[in-house]
């Protein structure tokens, strides 16, 4: 799995519990929201960048690109507010959301994607009522990165295909020219790839999955 | 759950994220991107209960650390941002979508697929990522409302695009009628 | 036995007995082959009658069936799921609730077997088409099925790795039902069946029966 955002130094923060981690940043969020004054979100905001830079020894430059992603909403939001609420509005809200971005950054570099799809497998738990088995989680992550390669070659080839054959590749009919016959080819391979994952087993642990037979002899 | 059904989720969550590999328009702040097509894929082609785990598990993707959105972000931090109710509204959508599109199934024309995807698509996702911006920015609903105007014109098209697509697929690959007639026929 | 998809019968009063080692499957187009196939482990049940595996019957034993009857698919990109090529071998282990030191004892046998150990911890989708074609295979025999359904194994491959994978289906001790156009593929096998628009129209050795399919094929436009 492509680990483009985690960033290991080994540092007490990196060691921390995932679950712990996500909960303080569960409790950032609702500290900032339910105590709307400058210097508590400021505190806030300076905590997170202390831990993430001094404690968890994460690049800065990492933290900088989090704030450019992000710099034209503080634009807008910092212009929109300061017309209503004046400068100590605009201040607020931009200090806000640069204590909740990096915040989420901190964790984001600080924890393996394998111990976040654990708490994600245990967060899913009542996801049973849709009947999903939380065991599957990590076969349905392995799945969907397997057919993002695929899904991009196959419509790729769909498009040289129809290019060959002097198709149009702009607008709307072009989409959805496109779009048709991948749907149909990917929905296709999906299932052979659940019938060949049936083949080796993959639903052993499932309720008996086929109605009965309601066949004539 | 059958594993074609997780199959099929799978799929859809990736074809979502295939979706963010076509170059976005940046319009002020916000990229209009074409994931939201996933959205409304994920809801007319498989329905409400499998188009909502397609888009929950892209999101489930994306925060662990995928760069998988269209500007190439991923991570906690997405959520956190100011269009954080945008994404958390995608799943909620496709079940709209979708519910919409199970309901009028056997009579699924252009005229449902339009509805189902104006309104799970479009109507249902501006409903949560609005307010959700007018809180986080702490801006009244109205300014938030008049910036998301936006996105707009990209919407429609993209509901028209989803909905064409959607008449066909049913068609040539009904995903949504399929377990029924399998029954039927075993 | 008998099997319809919705109002279209693709297999009509088949009545058959396999017990040879090398059994192949021939016959045109869409003539109802991989249909057999699918019903020989369970992936598919019949409409009408029906199919046993060593006395389980696959619409009830689903499950020991599959666990049984291996089954390699045609598309090898459709079969790998897993980012590396040792996690996508282990995963039919994993599903039997192997032991994880046994599993790795057994899925580095495997991929040394098919000379794939150098690629134990590459991505899975990078292989090449013969390769992934291996893995696919590799991935269904670290279950060591007593037996073994192949549909088109070779359609995808060049000559040299066609002919790898029909040594190596040579090589195997496991019964083998092969599905295929690939007709050189069935030198030496038992029997050979050919199909034609979903009925059984010859059942004999590799040689008769190819001589079948082939003078059928002739007298069509
Ligand atoms: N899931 C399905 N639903 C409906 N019809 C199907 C399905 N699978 C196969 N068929 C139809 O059943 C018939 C036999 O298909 P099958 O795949 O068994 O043929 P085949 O002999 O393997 O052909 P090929 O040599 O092209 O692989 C075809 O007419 C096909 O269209
Ligand atoms: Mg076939």
């Amino acid at each position: 799995m492509t680990l483009a955002l985690y960033v290991p130094t080994g540092s007490p923060v990196h060691r921390a519990p995932a679950g712990a981690k996500l909960l303080t940043l569960v409790a950032v969020s609702v500290v900032v929201f339910a105590v709307p004054t400058l210097p508590v979100v400021g505190g806030v905001l300076a905590a997170v960048v202390l831990v993430g830079l001094g404690v968890a020894r994460l690049p800065p430059a990492l933290l900088g690109r989090q704030v450019r992603a992000v710099l034209w909403w503080l634009v807008a939001l910092a212009i929109v507010t300061g017309v209503v609420g004046g400068v100590a509005g605009a201040a607020l809200v931009v200090l806000r959301l640069l204590a909740l971005v990096l915040a989420a950054a901190v964790v984001t570099a600080t924890t393996r994607v394998t111990e976040l799809v654990a708490v994600v497998e245990w967060l899913c738990s009542p996801l049973r009522v849709f009947g999903v088995r939380p065991a599957r989680i990590g076969l349905l992550i392995a799945m969907t990165l397997r057919f993002i390669p695929l899904v991009a070659e196959r419509a790729e080839r769909i498009r040289e295909a129809q290019a060959a054959r002097g198709g149009t590749v702009r607008g709307i009919r072009a989409w959805t020219t496109t779009a048709v016959p991948l749907l149909v080819q990917v929905l296709q391979m999906a299932h052979t790839t659940a019938e060949a994952l049936d083949a080796r087993g993959a639903d052993d642990d499932a309720p008996p999955a086929r109605p009965p037979s309601r066949g004539r002899r | 759950m059958k594993t074609r059904d997780l199959a099929y989720v799978a799929l859809f969550a990736a074809i979502t994220a295939v979706l963010g590999l076509v170059p976005a328009i940046q319009v002020g702040p916000v990229p209009i991107t074409a994931q939201t097509l996933g959205v409304m894929l994920a809801g007319s082609v498989l329905g409400a209960r499998r188009g909502f785990l397609a888009l929950l598990l892209f999101l489930v993707l994306v925060a662990v650390g995928l760069p998988l959105l269209a500007s190439g972000s991923g991570g906690l931090s997405v959520f956190a941002g100011p269009s954080g109710g945008y994404l958390y509204s995608w799943p909620i959508g496709a079940f709209v979508v979708g519910l919409i599109t199970e309901l009028s199934w056997s009579r699924y024309n252009l005229g449902w697929a339009l509805l189902a995807n104006v309104v799970g698509g479009i109507v249902v996702v501006y409903a949560i990522g609005i307010p959700f911006l007018a809180l986080y920015g702490d801006i009244p609903l109205a300014a938030a409302f008049t910036g998301s105007f936006a996105f707009l014109p990209g919407d429609a098209v993209k509901a028209v695009v989803a909905s064409l697509v959607a008449v066909q697929v049913r068609r040539a690959y009904p995903v949504i009628e399929r377990p029924r007639r399998a029954a039927a026929s075993q | 036995m008998g099997h319809s998809y919705g109002a279209r019968t693709v297999l009509a009063d088949l009545t058959v007995r396999l017990t040879e080692r090398r059994v192949g499957v021939v016959g045109a187009n869409g003539s109802g082959k991989s249909t057999f196939a699918r019903l020989l482990n369970g992936l598919v049940v019949p409409t009408e009658g029906t199919v046993t595996v060593d006395s389980l019957d696959t619409r009830t034993a689903t499950r020991a069936v599959r666990r049984r009857v291996g089954f390699v698919f045609q598309d090898p990109d459709a079969q790998i799921v897993h980012p590396t090529v040792a996690e996508d071998v282990a995963f039919g282990l994993e599903n039997m609730g192997v032991a994880p030191a046994e599993r790795a004892e057994r899925v580095a046998e495997v991929l040394t077997r098919y000379g794939l150990a150098g690629h134990a911890d590459h991505p899975a989708h990078l292989l090449s088409g013969g390769q992934k074609q291996l893995l696919a295979l590799a991935g269904v025999l670290v279950m060591r099925p007593a037996r073994i359904v192949l549909d088109e194994p070779t359609t995808l491959l060049d000559l040299l790795n066609a002919r790898r994978v029909a040594l190596l289906v040579a090589e195997l001790e496991q019964s083998v039902v092969v599905v295929t156009h690939d007709l050189p593929l069935l030198e030496g096998f038992d029997r050979v069946l050919v199909f034609d628009t979903g009925r059984l129209v010859a059942d004999d050795s590799p040689a008769a029966a190819i001589a079948a399919y082939r003078s059928l094929m002739a007298g069509r436009p």
